[in-house]
């Protein structure tokens, strides 16, 4: 009717091949903890395949890590945890950088050492928080690849972080790549919501009651 | 009660009903993950086979769920057609796979039985058949459903045109509306899942569809896919709302986590009924639904999820929707692992839903980390198409850039078309044979 071909032509059939191959290879590209000047830690899913079938273990520590997190406890206002998530690619492109800017922000507050987790999910960062006795816990992790973002990144505050905290009570950046929220605006972002979340003492919905940083619907990061 | 069967003297046991569901179901990764799937290949067909044995009215008197603590088992049990059950109230479950594959089974007979089956009779039968069993026999079943055009007729496949925008624009939206109408697509609805939940949003993009379809006259339908809450509050401030849409799962516990429960859906119903829309027909409510909600809401009671699936089913026919869709490949791999598991679980949807007398279509989809691809997709949906779907979703490009999951584009519909030989709705090819010169020129003008 329209003169317009009734099937995908080939070169839109093959691009998007070529953004779905793209996504599938983020979810499968292997995290480099050593990249990181970090303790690299591991949760309780061995593996990808056991990591997609079973949330429940991506969201605790392996006993090895727990173990090895009791060495460093101490006091600190923040713990930043870098989690592979469904993209170890957008870990590796976006968090090094993130973690630079946002860092420069924080005179005056006492910061635990760096974690870096293979098998995580965001909730791991409770554990991971409460073990090393930091008031916030903030979670960069790699979100689930969409057809033509498959490095995008995304940031999970937690006041006071313990097991079993829900995702109402945490805030949330998410889309942080080069197309989407650039890193330098996530850090500005992510800054102001770390010095309210200090301040007032909470996190999640009551921290911003318009709802502007809650966990977007439909884009699990893990 | 529990059941038990032998095979070369190794004694199988299952302690109650829900058990045997859940061993006897075909596998996949949200029962392993929820701890009640077969342990061995053998423990499953064990199970088959102890299910084909047991009485039909077993399901009468057992609920998978207790009657006291559920109000989706109160509605199974309450709303139960016994004289509608009679004629295959002396079969067991393996013997009524055995008939539904006979001739005797037409689909006339099958629409009259849907009133006396049980989710749960329905999902036992389905657990005992191989795919051909489940296209065979949703085959011969015909749900149809009218608003402004009638869908689920014989050699007809409507789709529902699904213009999603990640910040609900309205010109990326008409965009994409209008390359669907030029592509066949949206006779079945043309339904927003909208990035925000205001009413403010929801009541802008209801108008934006209502000016165009009255402008250009299209026999259409709309949807803003809200929590029916906010399509209720957008009825009472007077926007054009046709159909209500809400998301359901087969337990009460579920049903809760999406803030929904039965009451709340009756008067829905009844706000959507009275605005009095619906041109040829009454079907006002759309529903979706896919296997695994239940678990990831923690609120599946031990019960498999493809049973959980079927107990929606049973929500979603108290109120005679126009179209019901699972959208199966949503959820993610820790439910429907791979391409062969999403493939399976989608055509079991279709079975159900039918059986139990829905005019159920399906959103053949998967996420990126998820062991499928597009021919995993083209596989269900030609196979869907063969089983008579009455509808599947027109995506632009396929990709869902607000959700971020990849679902069928105009294009795949187009080709389902083509090939099975299937036509849009009535009124709709209507439209498209009376503006097909006209139609760019129109559609143009309105995004200019």
């Amino acid at each position: 009717m329209t003169g317009r071909p009734k099937f995908t032509p080939v070169r839109e059939m093959l691009a998007f091949q070529l953004a779905h191959a793209r996504a599938r290879d983020a979810v499968y590209f292997p995290l480099n903890a050593g990249e990181f000047e970090g303790v690299a830690l591991k949760s309780a899913a061995r593996d990808r395949a056991e990591y997609l079938r079973r949330p429940d273990l991506g969201r605790r520590l392996s006993d090895a890590s727990a173990a090895q997190l009791k060495a460093l406890r101490g006091r600190y206002d923040v713990a930043f945890i870098v989690a592979d998530g469904l993209s170890p690619l957008a870990v590796h492109r976006q968090a090094p950088d993130l973690l630079r800017q946002v860092t420069a922000h924080l005179e005056g507050w006492k910061i635990a050492p760096l974690t870096v987790v293979e098998q995580g999910r965001v909730a791991i960062g409770d554990e991971i928080g409460a073990a090393l006795g930091a008031s916030l816990a903030v979670v960069l992790i790699g979100e689930r690849p969409g057809l033509s973002s498959p490095d995008s990144l995304g940031v999970y505050l937690t006041w006071e972080p313990r097991a079993g905290r829900t995702d109402a009570e945490r805030n949330c950046i998410s889309n942080i790549r080069n197309e989407g929220l650039t890193t330098g605006a996530a850090a500005e972002l992510l800054w102001l919501l770390m010095s309210e979340a200090r301040s007032r003492r909470l996190s999640g919905v009551q921290l911003k009651p318009d709802g502007k940083f809650l966990p977007p619907p439909g884009i699990p990061a893990g | 009660m529990a059941f038990s069967h032998t095979i070369g003297g190794v004694v199988h046991r299952f302690d109650d009903l829900k058990t045997l569901l859940a061993k006897a179901s075909p596998a996949r990764s949200g029962d392993d993950l929820a701890g009640i799937s077969a342990r061995s290949a053998e423990e499953r067909v064990a199970a088959q086979m102890t299910l084909a044995d047991l009485p039909l009215r077993a399901f009468l008197e057992d609920f998978v769920i207790p009657y006291e603590s559920d109000e989706v088992t109160r509605l199974i049990a309450d709303s139960h057609d016994a004289e509608a059950f009679a004629p295959v109230s002396h079969l067991t479950v393996g013997e009524l796979r055995d008939w539904l594959l006979t001739d005797q089974a037409t689909g006339d007979v099958l629409a009259k039985l849907a009133p006396g089956l049980t989710p749960e009779m329905v999902a036992a039968v389905s657990k005992l058949m191989r795919v051909q069993d489940l296209i065979a026999v949703a085959a011969k079943i015909r749900v149809v459903t009218r608003f402004r055009t009638t869908v689920g007729l014989p050699g007809r496949l409507s789709t529902r045109l699904q213009p999603n925008h990640p910040t609900d624009d309205p010109a990326g939206i008409a965009a994409a509306i209008v390359d669907g109408l030029l592509l066949e697509s949206g006779d079945a609805v043309i339904g927003i899942n909208p990035a925000s939940d205001s009413v403010e949003s929801t009541i802008t993009l209801l108008r934006l569809i209502d000016l165009l379809r009255t402008s250009y006259s299209i026999p259409v339908q709309s949807c803003v896919l809200a929590h029916v809450t906010t399509q209720m509050e957008a009825m009472r401030r007077g926007a054009p709302v046709d159909l209500v849409f809400q998301s359901i799962a087969g337990t009460q516990a579920a049903n809760a986590s999406f803030g929904v429960d039965i009451a709340l859906l009756d008067e829905a119903w009844q706000a959507a009924r009275e605005q009095r829309r619906g041109e040829i027909g009454e079907n006002v409510m759309y529903f979706e639904t896919g296997q695994g909600s239940a678990l990831s809401a923690n609120a599946h009671h031990g019960v498999d999820q493809q049973t959980c699936e079927a107990r929606a089913y049973a929500v979603a026919r108290r109120y005679r929707p126009m179209l019901v869709n699972t959208v199966v490949g949503f959820i993610g791999p820790e439910y429907l692992y791979d391409g062969k598991q999403i493939i399976r679980a989608g055509l079991e949807d279709h079975f159900c839903g039918k059986l139990l007398g829905l005019p159920m279509g399906c959103d053949v989809c998967y996420t990126n980390h998820a062991e499928a691809d597009q021919d995993d997709m083209d596989v269900l949906l030609t196979l869907l198409g063969n089983a008579g779907a009455n509808y599947i979703m027109g995506v632009p490009g396929g990709d869902d850039i607000m959700l971020n999951y990849q679902s069928t584009s105009f294009h795949d519909a187009l080709y389902l078309r083509s090939l099975l030989g299937q036509r849009p709705a009535p009124e709709f090819e209507a439209w498209l044979q009376r503006t097909r010169g006209e139609l760019p020129g129109a559609m143009a003008r309105l995004i200019a």
